[in-house]
This record gives structure tokens, C-alpha cells and sequence, in this order.
């Protein structure tokens, strides 16, 4: 395998304001394809945010958003549904539809897309749920009868179903057992290094960044702050991002606590 | 004076904010509606809803119709007691049916029970995120979820509304013979005397006007609701006001366009 100069998604000056709140205030952002990016920061700093921006699910209000050097900000519908085509997201709670049983959720897209049928739909969502730990008596339940490891995982499956060209995990493994969380990120690996899939991957566990990550990147105030190798994550010399990495109270990012 | 500015511009921005609304509302009708000649269908979305709507409802419009029809020949009875009663007893009933309180009550009953669970469920759908999931999954979701419902609620309506018509004529009658104790082949020939296709046609296009107008309503509040639980909510309670008053404002309208020479 061999880098493509041009990265998968380059993000540029990308800017969004939730009312008077500026929650991503320039954000500069490469993505190398066939690897897999880990996004770091605190607790509502604008991760989630930023790759909906990416997925078209929020306009931002300024920037630019390149995938594989196309500017997608304002695509048609038809070029933005082929775009969307090729990508797959797990939300942060899941988002499970919770009026069709797991296996239908499993295969949504590849029914949607029509790849599939039916009847085959089946057999194809107890291999995805094997893949995730859950067996296959699982896809006849519902979302809602399911734990919420569970349906993390579910959701997981059904992210990957339709083996997306580019990937983005949104805490994969919060809510998991660390055993559970390690499987997990053997498979996000796979993804990468067997599929080819480009990833992007939001997660506070540092230990999961490294595993998943070939690259690494915190947001902070808005504002990409550090981009770096994943494996030097803790130990990075930007006082930034060791203290993220480490957990310490004391550094540069003050927690805004009333005392 | 610049009290009166404020007034003025606080009115400006009311209408101005109105204004958009509607123009966005019209936008989303639009593109629901554009989903309906654009393959692929949502079918089995439809059949659902349809079934829902159509079926299910019965009981409610049923029941509604039948105390509407007998409720109409009792309280007619104590104006026309005296001379010519089958008639006009008769008339009156399946008048008011046909023409009127066949549409409108189905339509508030179908608000509150349909026009309820579109903006609730859609409502949960938007702030769990599962309208973005959808679109993550390649299915357009106003293709998914809004049009099959606009659809099926047009559709189902007009329907709901037959039924209700035969079903508040036979309380009428159930009434007049049982308990008025009038001749049933009189007063049946009297209704169908004086029963015209234009009563029931006139019933069954406000039928699918109420019906579009409840699901746009549904679909539109549920759509746009934010914020958690309360988001929901406030988006149900709205479908089911806003549909409400469109229905008896709309009622209105075709009612003149149908009946104004
Ligand atoms: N739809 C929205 N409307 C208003 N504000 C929003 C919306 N979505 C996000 N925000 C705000 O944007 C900020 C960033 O949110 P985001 O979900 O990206 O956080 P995050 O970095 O993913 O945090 P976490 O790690 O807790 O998931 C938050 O302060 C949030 O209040
Ligand atoms: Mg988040």
C-alpha cells in the first residue's frame, strides 16, 4: 500500500456557531487515506461537531471540507447522496431505529442500496453481529430490549455493514468492557489495514487511541491544537496534550469548575 | 416616538418571522412532495402508515359518527316536532354528515391520534439522531419518513370519511325509527331525496385536505423539534393545535369554494 498525495479529507478554516457560542472557530484538519485518524479533546470542545460538518449533517458556517480533494460543502443531491454512499458513521448514542429489529437495523443500507435482499438480509446481520461479539438469536430483538454496550456494538455493526470507503466512529468504545473495547478496536483496525477504509475516530480512552490511531489530532477551543503520531500520545512534549493524555488537573487546559 | 418604533418594529419582526415560517414550511411540503414522483418508493413505509391511519382509526371515527348522527335527529326533532319531520329530520342529518361534520370530526379525531404519533415519533427519530442516521445510510429521510405518511393520510382519509358518513346516517336513522319512532322506509326515502353527489364529494376532498394537513403537520413539528423530551413534546402538542385549526380554517375555505354561487 502506498500514501496518496492527496490526503481523504483536508478540512480548512472550518467555522460553526451555535448562537452566540463559537464552538469550531477555524478548524484545520488532514486525513491520510488508509489511516486511521484519532480526534481528541474535551468534553463538548466540538468532535461530534466537527464530523457531522464533514458528513453533511450540519452546514457549517465557513470553510472548506475536501474528500479526496473535491470540495463537498455544496454538493447536488445526487453527488452528495453517491458521496454519502461511501461513507458510514457511528453516532455517539447510537441512534438505532427502534421500530425494526437489529438485524433490519444491521443491513439498512445494504437493503437501501438494494445489494441485498431480504431474505438474505438475515443471514448477513448474524455474521456482522458475530463480528461484534453478539450472537446471532440477538438480531431478532429489538434496539430497545438490548444493553447499552450492546447497542453500542449494533450500531458498530451497522456502521460497517456496507463497508464504507471512509468511517467515522464516534466513541466506540465508551460503555464497553475492556475486553469488549480491545475486540472492538481490533475490528476498527481491520477495517483500515484488511478493508483499505480511511478512519476517523473520536474516543477519550488513551489506551484505545492508541491502538486504533496511526495518527492523532486535539481540538481545543475550537482550533485543531496538535497533530501527531497516536503512539506518542502522553508523552507528545506539547504540555497540551500530555496533560489530555495523562488525566492531570494541573496544565495549560483549565477545566472551567466554579470553585 | 421611539416607543412607536419599537411597536412597529417588534410587529415587523413578528410577521417577518411568520413569514419565513410559512416559507419553509411550504419548502419542506414541496420536497416531500417531489419524493412522490421520484423513484425509488417508499412502499412498505406506506402500506404501514396507510394501515395505521386507515384502519385503525375506524373505531374512533366510527364511534364519533355514530353519537354525532344520533345527537343530530334528537336535537332536530325538538325544532321540527311538528309537521313534516321525516323530512327535515332526515335532511338535516345526512346534510350535516355528508358535508360537514363527517370531515371535520374525522379530521380532528385523525389529528389528534395520527397528527400525535407522526410529530412524536419523528420527533424522537430527530433528537436521537436516527434522521441523521438515516441519511448516513443512504435513505433520504423525507423520502423515508415524511412522504409515505402525506401520502397515506391523503389517501386514508377520504376513506375513514365514507364510513363515517353511512355509519352517522344510520344514528340518525337508529334514532328516527327506535326511539322517534318514525316509518324507516319514509325516512329513508327522504334522506336519499335529498342526498346529492356534490354533499359527498364536497365531504370527501375536505377529507383529504384535513388528511394532508394533519401529516404535514405531524411530519413538520416532529421534524424540527429540538431538545430532548420537552422538544417532543411541545412538537405534539403543536401538530395537534395547528392541524386542529387548519382543519376548521380550511373547512372554511372549501366549503365556499364548493357551495358559494
Ligand atoms: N444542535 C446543536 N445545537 C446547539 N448547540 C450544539 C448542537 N450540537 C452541539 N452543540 C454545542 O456544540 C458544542 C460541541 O458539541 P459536540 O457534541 O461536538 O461536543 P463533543 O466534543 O463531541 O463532546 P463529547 O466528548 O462530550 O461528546 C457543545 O458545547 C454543544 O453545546
Ligand atoms: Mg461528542
Amino acid at each position: 500500500m502506498q500514501d496518496s498525495p492527496t490526503p481523504k479529507i483536508r478540512l480548512r478554516g472550518l467555522r460553526k456557531a451555535f448562537g452566540p457560542k463559537q464552538v469550531l472557530d477555524g478548524v484545520d484538519l488532514e486525513v491520510r487515506a488508509r489511516h486511521s485518524m484519532v480526534i481528541l479533546g474535551g468534553s463538548g470542545s466540538g468532535k461530534s461537531v466537527t464530523i457531522k460538518c464533514i458528513l453533511g449533517l450540519i452546514r457549517p458556517d465557513a470553510g472548506v471540507i475536501e474528500v479526496d480533494g473535491a470540495d463537498v460543502t455544496r454538493l447536488n443531491r445526487r453527488d452528495r447522496a453517491a458521496l454519502m454512499d461511501r461513507m458510514g458513521m457511528l453516532f455517539q448514542n447510537g441512534a438505532l431505529f427502534d421500530s425494526i429489529p437489529v438485524w433490519e437495523n444491521v443491513c439498512f443500507k445494504l437493503l437501501a442500496q438494494r445489494r441485498i435482499s431480504r431474505a438474505q438480509a438475515r443471514d448477513h446481520a448474524a455474521e456482522a453481529l458475530a463480528q461484534v461479539g453478539l450472537a446471532a438469536s440477538v438480531g431478532d430483538l429489538s434496539p430497545a430490549e438490548l444493553s447499552g454496550g450492546m447497542q453500542k456494538r449494533v450500531a458498530l455493526a451497522r456502521a460497517i455493514a456496507a463497508r464504507p470507503d471512509i468511517i467515522f466512529f464516534d466513541e466506540p468504545t465508551t460503555g464497553l468492557d475492556p475486553i469488549m473495547g480491545a475486540v472492538i478496536d481490533g475490528l476498527i483496525v481491520d477495517c483500515v489495514e484488511r478493508l483499505g477504509a480511511t478512519a476517523v475516530s473520536i474516543t477519550h480512552d488513551m489506551a484505545s487511541a492508541r491502538r486504533i490511531g496511526d495518527d492523532a489530532a486535539m481540538i481545543h477551543g475550537g482550533r485543531i491544537v496538535w497533530t501527531g503520531s497516536a503512539e506518542a500520545l502522553g508523552r507528545t512534549g506539547n504540555a497540551m496534550v500530555d496533560q489530555f493524555a495523562n488525566g492531570e488537573r494541573e496544565g495549560p487546559i483549565r477545566m472551567e469548575l466554579r470553585k | 416616538m421611539s416607543a412607536v418604533l419599537d411597536v412597529v418594529a417588534t410587529l415587523g419582526r413578528a410577521v417577518l418571522g411568520a413569514l419565513a415560517r410559512i416559507g419553509r414550511l411550504a419548502l419542506f411540503a414541496g420536497e416531500a412532495l417531489s419524493c412522490l414522483v421520484r423513484p425509488p418508493f417508499a412502499l412498505r413505509q406506506f402500506r404501514q402508515q396507510f394501515i395505521e391511519i386507515a384502519y385503525f382509526s375506524l373505531p374512533v371515527v366510527a364511534l364519533t359518527a355514530l353519537f354525532t348522527g344520533m345527537v343530530l335527529a334528537l336535537q332536530s326533532y325538538t325544532g321540527f316536532a311538528r309537521f313534516n319531520a321525516e323530512s327535515a329530520i332526515a335532511s338535516v342529518v345526512v346534510l350535516s354528515v355528508t358535508r360537514e361534520l363527517g370531515p371535520v370530526l374525522a379530521g380532528l379525531m385523525v389529528a389528534g391520534r395520527i397528527g400525535a404519533a407522526m410529530a412524536a415519533e419523528i420527533g424522537t427519530m430527530r433528537v436521537t439522531d436516527q434522521i441523521d442516521a438515516l441519511t448516513t445510510l443512504s435513505t433520504d429521510p423525507m423520502k423515508h419518513l415524511v412522504a409515505p405518511r402525506l401520502l397515506a393520510a391523503t389517501l386514508a382519509m377520504p376513506l375513514l370519511v365514507i364510513v363515517a358518513d353511512i355509519i352517522g346516517v344510520m344514528g340518525g336513522f337508529l334514532v328516527a325509527v327506535f326511539k322517534l319512532g318514525f316509518v324507516a322506509q319514509a325516512y329513508l326515502d327522504a334522506t336519499f331525496d335529498v342526498l346529492e353527489l356534490m354533499d359527498v364529494v364536497s365531504g370527501l376532498v375536505k377529507a383529504a385536505v384535513f388528511g394532508f394537513v394533519v401529516a404535514l403537520m405531524g411530519t413538520w413539528c416532529g421534524y424540527n423539534s429540538r431538545g430532548g423530551a420537552q422538544g417532543v413534546g411541545q412538537a405534539t402538542t403543536t401538530a395537534v393545535v395547528a392541524s386542529s385549526i387548519l382543519i376548521l380554517a380550511l373547512d372554511y375555505v372549501v366549503t365556499a369554494a364548493f357551495f358559494s354561487e
